[in-house]
């Protein structure tokens, strides 16, 4: 196991490496010319200001050369500078990505939770209302468009009825803890502002319940499968005829078994939604990476494209990484040499 | 009056609903069985024989409707509230099955599964207890090195050591009743005596009543005290093993002896019995066995047979050679 996890992580940076080079070039075969994006259209008439920017930005070296510098800088942790932002990518990378993880974990909650529970219920009550109604409802969740249904949730919940918060991480007039770690939640308990965790709280429901009913509905599918299969192996007559109740017998043993393609779906949805919340931030004003990466694609701002591509690619690599190791622990069978 | 049998099965029927059409699998069993006693069912597949055992302990599957009556320790077993069979099932009555490479789980150590069945019937005991006990049970059924064994996963087993787990662990909470539903049907022929010794060795230590269902009679041969035969749902004949091998009295139990291989025969083919069992639902009129039978009269097509009696020994046959051993 320790063994595995080593030789894992010793394959990383030649990963990482591959991605970063991938990412770089990919900016080279764009049509765009990044150029419109620093220099001002009246300035682009004249040679001095575009030679300036150009060597501002270190547009006149070869591409082997900005390759070299680019990786040389990555390593001591600079990202270049956005075109937009003025700001290191690297300070705006680390400060979207927490509020998405934030946003994404709450979802991935929401959504296990909801998948899980609705698979079971689904599979145990097969071809009953039960069954029905849970894969309406997982159904409905995956094939509804985020951008709709996070704009009806808000219309009803937040305008209609003011029972939740609109978009943001926190009320507007409230003051933002000082950031540590970049989790909203985190950072206001942090504080010690209990108020301001519970309105932190209360403005991550809507969107992680938008992001999380969409994977709930293929974790629920996933799970109600594997559960039908699981509910009619012998092992289950076996744990009845021990004299265990349906709930141990389901949860304790029908679950347990289906565990490692849940994992590896929830893994997955994870990493998608990581880089993939782009709408849902968009509606809620989440100051989170999909947004970054939107505005960065729209400004041809490089610096920004390849840092966001990079710093997805490495979260992919890492949720790939820790679901591996959750499936071996899942599943005794898997044996790692 | 004779005292009550630990285990008795008065008029058992269990019966299937498809699309709207009824199905009986199991049609008026009477079985019982006592202390020390082991009881052999034999039948082919789909005979009917495991559903009705399981349905006894309400474990029928969801789509099944069962009638008449299983008592256990004088308590009616069937309609008996679920919650309180589940007390009985593992504890006092246990079950073992065919496939020791399905019926354990291949998530949880073998030690963790047979502390589970001693937890679930022993509130207080702790789960270092139970494990401790759980070694102690790997070692009663001979299992080398237990204490090493119980953190192992079924798969780390071989099938015969598999089926040693499931017998430990349906012994557990010294169970008066175990049902082994054919289980050596799945091993190899050396594993199958090694198990079949393991279960009768501990039918005398614990004094348990067992029930054997195979569809191997030669399999009861040595271990069973008395046999019932089933076809079709129904018992067709019940006697002691010796008195059943020796003066059958039903023509399907004699097809039955006729196929076990004999070492000492030199025969050029095995007898075999020909056809095949009807399919649920198409059950042929009079004699269930009719269509097969080498004996069959007019009589077997339209009219079922009565059940004859000749002391311990039944046969339910028209031609049933009674009284025991008249003519055949």
């Amino acid at each position: 196991m320790t063994r595995y996890i080593l030789r894992r992580l010793i394959a990383m940076p030649f990963l990482v490496l591959g991605i970063v080079t991938l990412a770089f070039l990919l900016t080279t075969v764009t049509k765009g010319d990044p150029l419109t994006a620093i220099v001002s259209d009246r300035q682009m008439n004249d040679p001095a200001a575009v030679a300036a920017a150009k060597a501002r930005w270190g547009l006149d070296r070869s591409l082997p050369e900005r390759y070299v510098i680019y990786v040389g800088n990555l390593l001591t942790g600079d990202m270049g500078t956005s075109f937009i932002t003025r700001r290191p990518v690297a300070q705006d990378v680390f400060f979207r990505l927490p509020a998405t993880m934030e946003l994404v974990l709450a979802a991935m909650l929401v959504g296990s939770t909801i998948g899980i529970t609705l698979g079971v219920l689904a599979a145990y009550f097969r071809n009953t209302a039960i069954d029905h109604a849970a894969r309406f409802f997982a159904l409905f969740g995956s094939s509804i468009p985020v951008f709709w249904l996070g704009l009806a949730l808000l219309y009803v919940f937040s305008v209609k009825w003011g029972v939740l918060p609109g978009p943001g991480r926190l009320d507007p007039r409230a003051t933002p803890p000082a950031s540590i770690t970049g989790f909203m939640t985190i950072d206001t308990l942090l504080a010690g502002n209990v108020k301001l965790f519970i309105d932190a709280l209360w403005h991550l429901i809507l969107p992680a319940f938008v992001l999380g009913w969409a994977v709930a509905g293929t974790i629920s599918r996933l799970v109600r499968a594997n559960m039908l299969e699981v509910l009619d192996r012998e092992f289950i007559l076996t744990a009845r005829a021990k004299g265990a109740g349906e709930l141990r017998v389901v949860i304790g043993h029908a679950l347990r078994n289906t565990l490692v393609p849940t994992l590896t779906v929830i893994g997955y949805s994870f990493a998608y939604l990581l880089t993939g919340a782009v709408l849902t931030e968009t509606i809620f004003s989440w100051p989170g990476m999909g947004s970054y990466a939107v505005e960065a694609a729209r400004g041809l701002d490089f610096p920004a494209i390849i840092g966001v591509t990079i710093v997805g690619g490495v979260v992919f690599l890492l949720t790939n990484l820790i679901t591996d190791i959750a499936y071996v622990i899942a599943n005794p069978r898997v044996r790692l040499g | 009056m004779q005292q009550e049998p630990l285990f008795s099965v008065r008029d058992l029927r269990v019966s299937f609903t498809r699309q709207g059409q009824s199905f009986e699998a199991v049609r008026g069993i009477n079985l019982h069985v006592d202390h020390g006693e082991v009881l052999g069912i034999v039948g082919e597949s789909g005979s009917g024989k495991s559903v009705g055992m399981l349905a006894a302990l309400g474990l029928q599957p969801k789509t099944a409707s069962v009638s008449g009556s299983a008592k256990f320790k004088g308590r009616e077993l069937v309609g008996m509230p679920r919650s309180e069979l589940r007390m009985l099932r593992g504890s006092r009555i246990a079950m073992i099955f065919q496939d020791p490479l399905s019926s354990l789980n291949p998530v949880m150590t073998v030690g963790a599964q047979i502390a589970e069945t001693i937890r679930l019937h022993n509130a207080g005991v702790s789960k270092k207890a139970a494990m401790d006990r759980a070694a102690e049970l790997l070692s009663l059924v001979a299992i080398p090195q237990p204490d090493r064994r119980i953190h192992q996963f079924p798969h780390e087993f071989s099938g015969g050591m598999r089926q040693r787990v499931m017998i430990a662990m349906a012994v557990a909470n010294d169970p008066d009743l175990l049902i082994a539903d054919e289980p050596t049907t799945a091993l190899d022929v050396t594993v199958q005596a090694q198990i079949m010794d393991v279960l009768t060795d501990l039918r005398r230590r614990l004094n348990l009543g067992l029930i054997l269902i195979t569809h191997d009679l030669g399999v009861l041969a040595g271990h069973a005290d008395r046999v019932a035969v089933v076809y079709s749902g129904e018992v067709v004949e019940q006697a002691g093993v010796d008195d059943l091998f020796e003066r059958p009295a039903h023509p399907y139990t004699r097809g039955l002896i006729a196929s076990i291989p004999n070492m000492a025969e030199e025969k050029e083919r095995l007898f075999s019995i020909d056809g095949a069992p009807p399919p649920l639902g198409k059950l042929p009129g009079g004699c269930a066995f009719h269509p097969r039978c080498s004996q069959v009269q007019d009589i077997c097509r339209h009219t079922p047979p009565p059940v004859f009696a000749d002391g311990e020994h039944t046969a339910a046959c028209h031609f049933a050679t009674m009284p025991i051993g008249s003519a055949a």
